[in-house]
């Protein structure tokens, strides 16, 4: 790749001072340092995170209990029992609300933004979007501890408003603005050809988006959903006021639940260094990064899946 | 995240602000002591903190929370000059510091305080016992409805009781785990685990199903504190500074300050201030109970 770049910039360099073509070979290497940074830092952390807690996972780890336990009690005095199966479901719980919130509405105003409106509105909407991005987490948090509680208790009849259902409707709104500015970036990718093509077939605005614009956008649309999960499921502040933090499973949308980023949050800045508990919540740590690798992986997967069918 | 913890760094901004100011008037003299620990005593620790600029400028202490274990691990670390702890220190954790510190950990005890039960308003009970609570609390226990409790509450949903408790690392959540529970028993899990006592008192106010416990220090008029007795058969005990300090009431118990070894210099003299009339004047006005 190098080579090729050099050779296609060869006839250029003629006349220039050496100076601006080792100005060049620098900034290339600086580039090509930043590409591969990523890669570093990814495997660097994944490494700390594996090395802290690689005393408890090697030696005292029982990996049926670690996994399948909905019980975690790591500050027991006679029985301290370590199992995440509650908090992981507690984090796809509020993760899946979540999705079934954001998506519609994500996809829905990507789709009006980039096809059924133009001019000030389009600015306007992009604009306030974009807003809706910037609202940090721990404001979204207080929104739910403050407002959405008592409206929840009030509404559904339910014995405490800091739940599931307040926690996704939470994450869903902060998931809402990657959904939308990705999503009509893939929408608006779609070439006019392609709008042009199904206009004179005598197909409405409607019949183009649906059978057109939606099917060729489909990789890209799958991407912004995707963006929207890693989103939820990372998320800490806000599902740790909102969520009531209780480590049940739950069994409706009603019922508090806690999640493995806001347990990490909570308890690792009270324990000792090198201690089991501490070790442990490194090993939730782990786990966190194997879930969001199966997402990622088997969203991959799917948008290749795809593309191959599209050929 | 949490009441504490902001109230902890806006402490901390406060002092570095008069650090700061004091840097500009040429103090060279300037001494800064690091508190840290309880999430019960961080205020009080802070209204301290104010005073004692007032008493000896030249001294200047930063205040943060994070909860007993906290405070306690940061004395373990060395990190601290005086942690803050709601409950007594561990043996282990004595040990700990002995081996960290070459030191023992010294216990002073500033305040007395008493864990106060509370409900929502709109709950019509007024008075429990330790075994109800334990029946409430516990891994093992049973009562999971306010009706099990003779009691209907208008507004809350099935009846169903909701815990709210604390995070592990509070002293708070210790004490009532020894106290209430038992020692050796754990809390039946789903229980809301708040990160200060703040959080405790909001949410139960504004949930009719709730029950929460905290020092007496946070409770405000939106929450009806229960009467509490020791068993079934004995008579019920109000939270009051008097009970608390007799020890009549069945949650009552010490606030520390915890140092490496006798306190010397500043450290001691803001210790012997907090304990003499004019600091424990401070403690009555945070809601707690002076230590004589």
């Amino acid at each position: 790749m190098g080579n090729d770049r050099e050779h296609a910039g060869a006839p250029r360099d003629l006349g220039r001072s050496r100076a601006a073509v080792a100005a060049e070979r620098v900034i290339e290497a600086l580039i090509r340092i930043c590409g591969f940074s990523a890669i570093f830092f990814v495997f660097s952390i994944f490494l700390f995170v594996a090395l802290s807690g690689s005393d408890f996972i090697v030696n005292r780890l029982d990996l049926h209990e670690f996994l399948l336990s909905p019980e975690w009690v790591p500050t027991s005095v006679s029985n301290k029992r370590y199992g995440t199966l509650a908090l992981t479901i507690g984090t796809f719980s509020v993760t899946g609300l979540a999705m079934l919130i954001a998506v519609p509405f994500g996809l829905g105003s990507a789709i009006f933004v980039s096809e059924f409106t133009g001019g000030k509105v389009k600015e306007v909407l992009k604009v306030v979007i974009e807003l809706l991005a910037a609202i940090p987490s721990v404001v979204w948090g207080f929104v739910g501890l403050v407002i959405m509680n008592p409206l929840i208790i009030a509404v559904f009849d339910a014995p405490i408003g800091l739940n599931v259902l307040n926690g996704g409707i939470l994450l869903g709104l902060m998931s809402v603005p990657i959904i939308v500015s990705i999503g009509e970036d893939a929408i608006k990718a779609v070439p006019d050809s392609y709008r042009e093509a199904s206009m004179a077939m005598g197909a409405t605005r409607w019949q183009t988006v649906v059978h057109v614009l939606l099917p060729a956008a489909r990789s890209g649309l799958l991407a912004a959903v995707l963006l929207g999960v890693g989103r939820a499921i990372g998320e800490t502040i806000a599902v740790l006021m909102a969520t009531g933090h209780a480590v049940q499973i739950p069994h409706s949308p009603l019922d508090s639940v806690r999640t493995l980023t806001a347990t990490i949050a909570s308890e690792l800045g009270e324990t000792s260094r090198g201690s089991d508990h501490y070790q442990a919540l490194f090993t939730i740590g782990i786990l966190l990064f194997a879930l969001t690798f199966v997402v990622n992986l088997s969203a991959d997967l799917i948008v290749r899946g795809v593309r191959g069918e599209q050929r | 995240m949490n009441g504490m913890n902001r109230r902890g760094i806006v402490a901390v901004l406060l002092v570095a602000a008069t650090a700061a100011a004091a840097c500009s008037r040429g103090d060279s003299s300037r001494v800064l002591i690091q508190n840290k620990g309880s999430d019960t005593l961080v205020n009080l620790a802070q209204a301290w903190a104010e005073h004692y600029r007032t008493v000896k400028p030249g001294v200047a202490i930063a205040v943060s929370g994070g909860g007993s274990g906290t405070g306690i691990a940061a004395l373990i670390n060395g990190t601290v000059d005086i942690a803050n702890a709601s409950r007594e220190m561990h043996a282990e954790e004595k040990e700990q510091v002995r081996a960290h510190n070459g030191k023992d950990a010294i216990e002073h005890r500033v305040a007395r305080d008493a864990i106060v039960v509370y409900i929502s308003k709109s709950n019509p009970i007024a008075k429990i016992n330790v075994a109800d609570l334990a029946c409430i609390y516990a891994e093992d226990g049973t009562c999971q409805s306010w009706t099990a409790l003779g009691v209907e509450v208008p507004g809350c949903a099935d009846q169903k009781i909701i815990r709210v408790s604390r995070q592990s690392n509070s002293g708070t959540y210790e004490f009532f785990r020894d106290a209430v529970l038992g020692k050796g028993r754990d809390f039946k899990l789903g229980s809301r685990d708040m990160q200060g006592s703040k959080d405790v008192v909001d949410l139960v106010a504004k949930t009719p199903c709730a029950i929460g416990y905290s020092g007496m220090g946070y409770v405000t008029a939106d929450v009806k504190v229960l009467c509490l007795a020791k068993d079934a058969s004995s008579p019920c005990v109000a939270p009051t500074p008097e009970s608390a300090k007799s020890g009549e009431y069945p949650l009552s118990r010490w606030l520390y300050m915890l140092t490496l070894g006798e306190p010397q210099g500043d450290v001691k003299g803001y210790l012997d201030w907090i304990l003499s009339p004019a600091g424990q004047q401070i403690v009555v006005q945070s809601g707690f109970v002076p230590v004589n």
